[in-house]
């Protein structure tokens, strides 16, 4: 039964595809009604995202060959070719999952008369959905190019849905450029990768031979393209604007979909389109993504609005990401095909962790905003009395992406760590005196990232309420609930059995790298390359901590309890304490901004000391800014001056333009 | 002498009164006076057509000949001239740059387009080949008059002649262009006019005047 419908998964999934994009429209039958198209076409979308889901896990499972449709669409004699293969099929699987928590949030999300017709949102979420599993299945470079665009296309209308507010309207701006930008780079980079045959095919492009130099040209122009989209450190500036300024839901398919679809892109040229890899490559990708992950992790330290912080978060991961997939191009240009495929599975897992945890928390905040209409650290706090849910929920994803066992995040870093401990055995003797500084740097980052978090959920959800208005905060509803726990479920199965990470992971490694992972046949065990070398059980520290937690708790009660006395005498030095007195998510980040301070342009705004309302302002600014794209903006500026000055004014000047070049052309005949 | 030779060389004779009525647009001051020309121009070609049409015995070209007769001759003059008395804007059109300048500048023109349609004529196998050169030169000094001019009407006339010129070298070089094309050209022209013709309208309305100076300060800074 299984094998048979694996055996047309890729039609059934085109069906689904179809049938989002109907969804999409299908809101225009009552363009304003919320009740229709919330609560009616979202949760249908949710359910076609677990449709997804099952068939790509279906798919892995059954083992089977890459299945191929030629569509009779698009432009004549250039065909849609679809193909399901291991790797698509793993992202697939990644977009169903997280697709299905954050869809069936959104249902819960979107209220009546905020900002855009709720058709238009349904359309451009369905068709940014549909988008993306067309970007992940597309097999030549016109269906990809398509796709791609129509995601971004998609994102940026969602992005602007509250278009009236105008830091929205250029933070749209700076992601439509950073978008088309990385468009142009990467159509420069099929261009290259047909290599002369004129074939647009991806088969074509896996037949076609490269010299070094146009190899490496194709993947630094896809490198540049897929960058820019996932957040890379310099391309990121977009994403820290674009995310806060989106709807949470938006915000968690952008951060936690959007940029795997930039992995994936990566994935694919690296390791499936081009048959050659150097090992120069790998070290670009490593010094990138440790430079991102330790970029990523300071800013995120430093914010102050929740969804910033959380965006640069996101520059962190994919740092990470593309510091395994760094690693094992590393590794298997050195023929070390074992440790690459242990590399590109951390990779690779991480991607699928990031999709679930940051998703989750990105929907967090969602919760919150709508509770409690601030979006600024500076006047949350004391949540977790008022949203038990939310904040129990998003403990969970605080603490994955933390990186602590027995959650998914500390499975993913724990698989790259172990990545680097094998690095001493590459034959570069440069690299490897310089690798054990990038580990050192990554251990830095994950502890970075643990600090932002505690950060993240102290301010928000615990101490006292910055403000009155926090006292009306109510809790998600039921249908936010039910995305939030999907999500945290997700992130607990996988810290706690990640070998149906690795299960899912095994056939793609084995496609792209020729080599898995050793797979424990027991359920408590994971060690990757050998049992002696390390190995890690989720589910015994999961029922070890509980256990202890347990115990904690009844001895506590059986043996502290009733004699408990409540008394004021000196009360610990507290008599009383309001919320000024709590640490802010400015003097939180206080020390990394001291200790990092070269990272950052900063503005200090101290009052004098004989102000009566005294106030501390600070301004951070991202040095690349001013040092890279500050720069461009300014040439472009000069450039269209220069060209500006074409445009007189008089009509004779015009017509005598085209007299000159008509005649131009007539002698260019001649 | 042939019949054929006969109408050659009258076709030749008529070629050479369209070059000669372009130049005197390029140097003509009134916008009335304009009208005139484009009106004798357009009956010329007229003429030109129904020659070439007789000589080739093409029945097509007559219809394209009678389209050229009630639009060019009797329509465009007819509506132009209307709008020109409403308008009150028969006065002097004036120029950016002075007659003998712009005199000079033709005649390279001319110059330019006879060499240019030398190597295509040779190819041509019309009796009326020869005229290609004029057709091109008719079409860039039309093109000059409108660079020339300040005022709108004497825009419109510009590209009018403009496409007479287009007219006669496609007579010229090929024998006319297919009916159809030739229909939808001549819709063009009339809709075009018609449209100019609201604008002008619209342009006085704003400036009080048909000045095209005017139109400088629409411009972005």
């Amino acid at each position: 039964m299984a094998n048979t419908l694996a055996v047309h998964d890729l039609r059934f999934m085109l069906f689904l595809v179809a049938a989002w994009m109907m969804l999409g429209f299908a809101g225009f039958l009552r363009p304003h009604s919320t009740r229709f198209v919330a609560r009616l076409l979202f949760p249908t979308g949710s359910l076609l995202c677990l449709g997804i889901a099952l068939l790509a896990g279906l798919f892995l499972a059954s083992g089977q060959a890459a299945q191929v449709v030629v569509l009779p669409l698009g432009l004549p004699d250039l065909p849609f070719h679809i193909r399901l293969d291991v790797l698509s099929g793993f992202f697939l699987l990644l977009l169903g999952v997280a697709g299905t928590g954050i869809s069936t949030f959104a249902a819960g999300y979107f209220r009546s008369g905020e900002g855009t017709a709720p058709a238009l949102l349904g359309l451009g979420y369905h068709l940014f959905l549909a988008s993306m599993a067309m970007v992940i299945l597309a097999d030549d470079a016109y269906l990809f190019m398509v796709a791609w665009e129509t995601m971004a296309l998609s994102s940026y209308f969602l992005v602007t849905s509250r278009h009236r507010i105008p830091e929205i309207r250029r933070a749209g701006f700076l992601y439509l450029i950073m978008a088309h930008v990385g468009a142009v780079c990467i159509l420069l980079s099929f261009g290259v990768l047909q290599g002369g045959s004129w074939q647009f095919t991806f088969d074509a492009m896996r037949a076609a031979h490269f010299t070094p130099f146009w190899a490496t040209t194709a993947f630094l122009l896809a490198l540049l393209g897929f960058g820019a989209k996932a957040g890379l450190v310099p391309m990121h500036v977009w994403l820290p604007e674009a995310h806060p300024a989106a709807p949470s839901p938006v915000s968690a398919m952008m951060s936690g979909l959007m940029l795997k679809t930039a992995i994936y892109g990566m994935l694919r040229i690296s390791f499936d389109l081009l048959s050659v890899r150097f090992w120069q490559w790998g070290a670009l990708l490593l010094a990138l993504g440790l430079f991102s992950a330790l970029f990523g992790a300071i800013f995120a330290a430093v914010q102050t609005d929740m969804k910033r912080l959380l965006a640069y978060s996101s520059i962190e991961n994919v740092g990470l990401i593309f510091t395994a997939i760094g690693l094992s191009i590393l590794f298997e240009t050195s023929n070390m095909h074992l440790f690459a495929a242990l590399a590109l599975t951390a990779a690779l897992v991480h991607s699928l962790n990031h999709a679930l945890f940051k998703s989750l928390l990105f929907l967090t905040t969602g919760s919150v905003l709508h509770a409690t209409k601030q979006r600024s650290l500076g006047k949350l706090g004391g949540l977790i009395r008022r949203m038990p849910w939310v904040a129990s929920l998003a403990l969970i994803g605080t603490l994955s992406i933390a990186g602590l066992p027995p959650l998914n995040g500390f499975v993913s870093e724990w698989l790259l760590l172990q990545s680097f401990l094998f690095t001493p055995q590459l034959p570069h003797a440069f690299l490897n005196m310089l690798i054990p500084l990038g580990a050192a740097a990554l251990a830095l980052t994950f502890a970075l990232a643990a600090y932002v978090m505690v950060k993240f959920y102290g301010v928000i959800f615990l101490g006292q309420p910055r403000e009155a208005s926090l006292v009306n905060a109510h809790d998600a509803n039921w249908l936010e609930r039910l995305g939030l726990i999907w999500l945290a479920v997700g992130c607990v199965t996988i810290g706690a059995f990640p070998q149906l990470a690795l299960l899912a992971v095994a056939p793609v490694t084995g496609k792209l790298i020729g080599q898995t992972v050793r797979l424990s046949s027991t359920v408590w065990w994971i060690a990757p390359i050998a049992r002696e070398q390390a190995s890690y059980s989720g589910l015994i520290l999961l029922a070890g901590i509980l256990s202890v937690v347990a115990i904690t708790f009844i001895c506590v009660r059986l043996l502290a309890h009733g004699r408990i006395r409540r008394t004021d005498a000196w009360d610990c030095g507290y008599p009383w304490q309001t919320s000024r007195m709590q640490d802010t998510a400015e003097g939180f980040g206080q020390p990394i901004r001291h200790m990092f301070g070269t990272f950052f342009r900063m503005d200090r705004n101290l009052p004098s000391p004989s102000d009566t309302a005294p106030r501390y302002r600070v301004y951070i600014e991202d040095r690349l800014w001013r040092a890279i794209y500050l720069p461009i903006a300014r040439g472009v500026q000069k450039l269209a001056d220069w060209i500006g000055i074409l445009q007189g004014g008089r009509l004779s000047i015009y017509l005598l333009y085209s007299f000159l070049t008509l005649l131009a052309l007539l002698v260019f005949v001649l | 002498m042939h019949a054929s030779e006969l109408i050659t060389e009258i076709l030749r004779v008529l070629a050479a009164g369209l070059l000669l009525i372009s130049f005197a647009m390029l140097s003509g001051r009134r916008t009335q006076q304009l009208i005139t020309l484009f009106a004798w121009q357009g009956a010329l070609l007229f003429v030109s057509t129904c020659l070439v049409a007789y000589s080739s015995g093409l029945t097509e070209m007559y219809y394209s000949a009678a389209l050229t007769l009630l639009l060019k001759v009797i329509a465009l003059p007819w509506i132009l001239h209307r709008l020109i008395k409403r308008l009150g804007a028969q006065s002097d059109s004036e120029q950016l740059v002075n007659v003998p300048m712009t005199m000079l500048a033709g005649l390279v023109l001319v110059i330019f387009a006879f060499g240019l349609a030398q190597p295509i004529s040779s190819m041509a196998t019309t009796i009326t080949r020869h005229t290609l050169g004029i057709a091109l030169a008719v079409i860039l000094l039309a093109f000059l008059m409108m660079i020339t001019r300040r005022k709108a009407v004497t825009q419109v006339i510009g590209f009018l002649a403009m496409e007479n010129g287009l007219f006669l070298a496609a007579t010229s070089a090929t024998y006319g262009m297919p009916m159809v094309i030739e229909l939808g050209i001549a819709l063009d022209v009339l809709v075009g006019v018609f449209i100019l013709g609201i604008f002008f309208f619209q342009i006085r309305e704003q400036f009080d005047s048909l000045d095209l100076h005017n139109l400088e300060s629409l411009k972005e800074d």
